[in-house]
């Protein structure tokens, strides 16, 4: 599965603003972190706060907070306002019908695989996600380790 | 959550209150109530009653009752994999939900196993249960190395 940028950069905001949901975050702040563009973060910011998942702080020191639900938003939420995972075959030439089992079948296998991959990231909240993140960023043999 | 939960082992008077909870789950789930009498009555048999060094039925006692129980097991060559634990079933009262039973329950039971020498824990979840592959998830639990197949026949 390759996500596409702008899920990517939906994910990485999100999380970063719910791991911080009393703080306001600049847009320059989180592009600095990770790398990215600042000018494509922005767009996304914008859809984030239109699906309720951010709210944009003006003035000095403004930037953006968390508004969603922690326990309730899941990675697929994020993922579903910039893409849809269906997976496609790309056929070079769709008016071809002698091939129709064979497509069929591969069709059947990449659902599966797209079920597989959807029913992964609407099981993951946000919170999950990030105590996942924060057990990596502990030392090894600490609490990491523990299930 | 200062919410005093105690965790012990199953006893054979703990039968209803499992049924209980099972039933409101089954309501919570499919808007009725399937009759699973018969096998709870094989499972208390097999994880309650019987000897069970590697066979664990714990239950959750909170406000004075059972508000959940866990049930699991260490097995070795089970799919050809070396031993490890494996969890059949985690039930939460529908109404003591939100205050840390199911985490207790499994931790407890990740630490029983971790006792008798389990590394691994594993369990199998209908992919539409989504609230109960999200509370695995949230332990810390992540699609494992055994991928489920099935068929009609």
């Amino acid at each position: 599965m390759k996500l596409t940028k702008a899920s990517l950069f939906g994910l990485i905001a999100v999380l970063e603003l719910a791991n911080a949901p009393k703080q306001q975050i600049s847009t320059t702040d989180i592009a600095d972190k990770y790398g990215i563009s600042t000018h494509h973060l922005a767009k996304v910011m914008r859809n984030l706060v239109h699906h309720g998942l951010a709210q944009a702080v003006r003035g000095v020191g403004g930037g953006y907070t968390f508004t969603g639900n922690l326990k309730r938003t899941t990675l697929l939420d994020v993922i579903q306002i910039f893409e849809n995972l269906e997976s496609v075959l790309d056929m070079p030439n769709h008016f071809v019908t002698e091939g129709g089992p064979i497509i069929a079948e591969l069709q059947s296998i990449t659902t599966e695989i797209d079920n597989l991959t959807k029913v992964v990231l609407e099981t993951i909240t946000l919170e999950t996600a990030l105590k996942s993140a924060m057990r990596r960023s502990l030392p090894v043999g600490g609490d990491a380790a523990k299930p | 959550m200062s919410d005093s939960i105690i965790i012990r082992d199953a006893r054979e008077s703990d039968f209803e209150a499992v049924i209980r909870i099972d039933e409101e789950i089954s309501i919570d789930y499919l808007g009725t109530v399937v009759d699973k009498k018969a096998y709870w009555r094989e499972i208390f048999d097999y994880y309650v009653l019987r000897e069970k060094d590697k066979r664990l039925f714990l239950v959750a006692e909170l406000d004075n009752e059972v508000a959940g129980f866990i049930v699991g097991e260490a097995r070795a060559w089970e799919f050809g994999s070396p031993l490890c634990g494996w969890v059949f079933a985690v039930e939460v009262s529908s109404r003591k939900r939100t205050r840390s039973v199911g985490q207790r329950l499994f931790t407890e039971m990740c630490s029983r196993l971790s006792r008798i020498g389990v590394s691994t824990i594993r369990t199998m979840v209908d992919i539409e249960n989504k609230v109960t592959l999200s509370f695995y998830r949230s332990q810390g639990m992540r699609t494992g190395r055994n991928i489920e197949l099935e068929m009609p026949i």
